[in-house]
């Protein structure tokens, strides 16, 4: 097994995809002849040629619609968004004719649309958000956002796959930093099933993206002062994976929600929800929220790194959460 | 109207002041919100105002004393209310009328007639607090609800860890394990599990229970551990029982009877109760309370549960009577058509696990009584009669009794009276 980063993990993924299926293509700005902003798809014109990696005007609702378009004809287009933030843009072809399609007409629409997400690296408002509770309100689409190298490239090919439209969160500052093992034969990790990364008894943190690592520190410190926190990666935010999220929480009785979003109607809120409906009686505290603050992202350092969750949040919350 | 002047609560973790002056005088006038004595507690020192205008009619506690927060240390009267407790300051009220009448009037026109007491934002506040997190902890958390509900277990009880002493999962897990809940020694509590043992989704099929089943599993939870059970097993020839049955089935059966192993061992009972009547009792706190009436419940297997019909004074009964009334019972036992008192108030209960083919069982006993006979199957055995071995109907015959009230010995001697008259069953008792 070769250690590789979470960004090289998704460029293999595509290269993989494409080298299995023609009818898998890549379209998006700039993903062409200079390989992407961020490199995802570097090389893979020169592999795959113009026709299957292709480079699109600055037109968020074009690239999406045509996909769509295409995988009407058979296709299985995988979209770029440069950034994450510019999905809004098409926000009109992802809910309200992607995801209604196959109920509208049986016809599945089988695209991936990916970008980079998430904040910490000075992206300021346009490049940073979390756009996952844009989304979840919408039946009919799928979303994952990968926290290892391992996940990126099993969730990549498994939403290519996918029948349905599937879309791909890549937090950008995971993209270098994250390194890890990655199997050179092909696997998928199946969407809708989450992971625990690390077993405890005393809460459960529920998570998933960037965050997982901030989850992963803050259980280290945790267990420093003897409290033992379990922490599950969600890897699929639709569908949840209902059962190890109720699993968890009733071994622990004590949920911390953690995610990068802003706090207010995020999927935080959601996964409360679960809880409260399903696992009432299974708590012993009420459940808690680690989140972004309810402002836009600040572009300013020290205001961002005030405005993101982190470790010492974590800690705090679940330092009041273990003494309810 | 008079208002009640209470010690106030000046802070939350105040419990008691001292009044270290009063500033008013019996039959002086006040004001509201005018300053009526000082206190002093562990945290402040403080002017109390008055929570009403009128007359400071009795001062209920003198300077120096301490007492607990809430308590009432002074009454306000309404102004021309008559100051009751010194006679002689009800003169000083008549004699000056001139002073007085004038502010009267206005204060008693501008005061509504009931005052409640008033209380500053920062006192009502610390009482919402102390009650918001009093209930926090009775209320603890919805798991330790359940689980205090499924132990049976007063969660005020319990020392509790968390914010405001609330008693989390630990603590109350802990509380059952160090066995403090348990009711009887014998019958430590079955550990909870942290949650429901199964979900929707597993390969498991979910069904709710029935009122009967929740009714059976209470009662049956409850028998263990109310009572220290013992039992003892004899084994009874039926040769006699079996021959006069088969003699006598036919005559019963021509008097709209169906004579029944059942009936005839009913009938024994009877008689033993009669001659041993501590199975025939009930424990009430440190009382022994003992039945003068028998009435014998029967248990019925029904599709998905059991009921116990009762036959009332089942000792004024013959064995026709008997067999009729046991029919009768079962039969509407089986079509539901059993009225609520045909179940109650049994003092002895037997049951018939040998219909299944049971050896013999070991039944729970019917609380609040003390003992249930067991039936087990008749088949035929060797028995060995006197030197001889024949082959004859045997049956097992369990007594289950609380050993709190019947010792092995009452057992022994019940179930050896049971057991001669079975062998030896009289066809004049029939």
């Amino acid at each position: 097994m070769a250690v590789i980063t979470y960004l090289e993990a998704i460029r293999q993924a595509l290269g993989e995809e494409m080298a299995r299926d023609e009818r898998v293509f890549i379209l998006g700005e700039d993903v062409g002849a200079y390989g992407g902003a961020f490199k995802a798809t570097e090389g893979l014109q020169e592999r795959f040629g113009e026709a299957r990696v292709v480079d699109t005007p600055i037109s968020e609702t074009a690239i999406v619609g045509s996909a769509i378009g295409a995988s009407y004809m058979g296709m299985r287009p995988v979209c770029e968004i440069q950034f994450i933030d510019f999905i809004a843009c098409c926000f009109d072809m992802l809910t309200n004719f992607a995801a209604t399609s196959r109920y509208r007409n049986g016809a599945g629409v089988s695209i991936v649309v990916r970008g980079p997400c998430g904040g910490g690296v000075g992206g300021g408002p346009f490049h940073s958000v979390n756009p996952e509770a844009f989304f979840l309100n919408t039946p009919g689409l799928k979303m994952v956002e990968p926290s290892t190298a391992y996940d990126a490239k099993g969730l990549l090919k498994a939403a290519i796959r996918d029948d349905d439209p599937v879309l791909y969160f890549e937090h950008k500052f995971l993209y270098r930093r994250i390194k890890d093992e990655v199997p050179e034969e092909d696997y998928v990790v199946p969407l809708g099933k989450a992971a625990i990364r690390r077993e405890g008894s005393d809460l459960s943190i529920i998570t998933f993206g960037a965050m997982t690592h901030t989850a992963m520190d803050a259980a280290a410190t945790l267990s420093d002062a003897g409290v033992e926190a379990e922490v599950l990666d969600l890897r699929s935010l639709a569908p949840l994976d209902r059962e190890a999220i109720l699993t968890t929480v009733s071994k622990t009785s004590r949920a911390l929600v953690l995610y990068e979003a802003t706090r207010t109607g995020g999927i935080g809120g959601e996964l409360a929800a679960i809880l409260a409906e399903d696992a009432f009686e299974y708590l012993d505290a009420p459940v808690m929220r680690v989140a972004s603050v309810d402002t836009p992202v600040p572009y300013s350092p020290p205001l961002e790194a005030a405005f993101l969750p982190n470790a010492d949040k974590v800690v705090a919350a679940a330092q009041k959460l273990v003494e309810y | 109207m008079a208002t009640n002047v209470v010690m106030p609560q000046m802070g939350e973790s105040i419990a008691e002041g001292t009044i270290v002056r009063w500033i008013k005088k019996v039959g002086d006038a006040v004001d509201r919100d005018e300053p009526l004595f000082e206190i002093s507690t562990d945290k402040v020192d403080a002017e109390i105002p008055s929570p009403a205008a009128g007359v400071l009619s009795d001062i209920k506690v003198k300077e120096g004393e301490t007492v607990p927060v809430n308590s009432v240390v002074a009454i306000i009267g309404a102004a021309g209310e008559k100051v009751e407790p010194d006679g002689s300051s009800a003169p000083a009220a008549e004699a000056p009328p001139a002073e007085i009448p004038t502010e009267l009037p206005e204060a008693a026109v501008g005061q509504p007639e009931i005052t409640p007491p008033q209380r500053g934002g920062r006192a009502r506040q610390t009482e919402e607090a102390v009650s918001k997190e009093e209930l926090r902890r009775q209320k603890s958390s919805p798991l330790v609800r359940r689980i205090a509900k499924e132990h049976n277990v007063d969660i005020r009880e319990i020392q509790g860890s968390g914010l405001s002493g609330r008693v989390t999962k630990q603590d109350i897990l802990g509380y059952l394990e160090s066995g403090a809940a348990a009711p009887a020694p014998g019958y430590p509590a079955a550990r909870p599990a942290a949650g429901p043992a199964f979900r929707p989704g597993e390969n498991v099929q979910i069904v709710p229970m029935s009122v009967m089943r929740k009714k059976i599993a209470e009662h049956m939870v409850l028998s263990a551990r109310t009572s220290p059970h013992v039992y003892s097993v004899y084994e009874v020839n039926f040769g006699r029982v079996s021959e006069l049955r088969d003699k006598k089935k036919a005559q019963y059966e021509s008097a709209g009877a169906k004579l029944t192993f059942t009936a005839m061992i009913a009938k024994v009972i009877v008689d033993a109760i009669r001659a041993f009547p501590v199975v025939n009792a009930s424990i009430d706190g440190e009382n022994i309370v003992y039945k003068k009436d028998i009435n014998l419940g029967i248990a019925v297997a029904l599709d998905n549960g059991l009921i116990v019909p009762v036959i009332r004074n089942a000792d004024e009964k013959n064995l026709l009577g008997l067999s009729r009334a046991i029919n009768d019972l079962s039969n509407r036992a089986r079509s539901k058509k059993l009225s609520p008192d045909e179940v109650q108030n049994g003092t002895f209960t037997i049951t018939n696990p040998g219909i299944f083919g049971a050896l013999y069982g070991l039944p729970l006993i019917n609380q609040p009584q003390v003992a249930i006979l067991g039936v087990g199957g008749i088949e035929k055995r060797a028995v060995v009669l006197g030197d001889a071995i024949a082959i004859r109907p045997v049956c097992h015959l369990t007594l289950g009794y609380d050993h709190r009230l019947v010792d092995g010995a009452d057992a022994g001697r019940f179930l050896s009276f049971v057991k001669e008259r079975l062998e030896n069953f009289e066809e004049g008792w029939m």
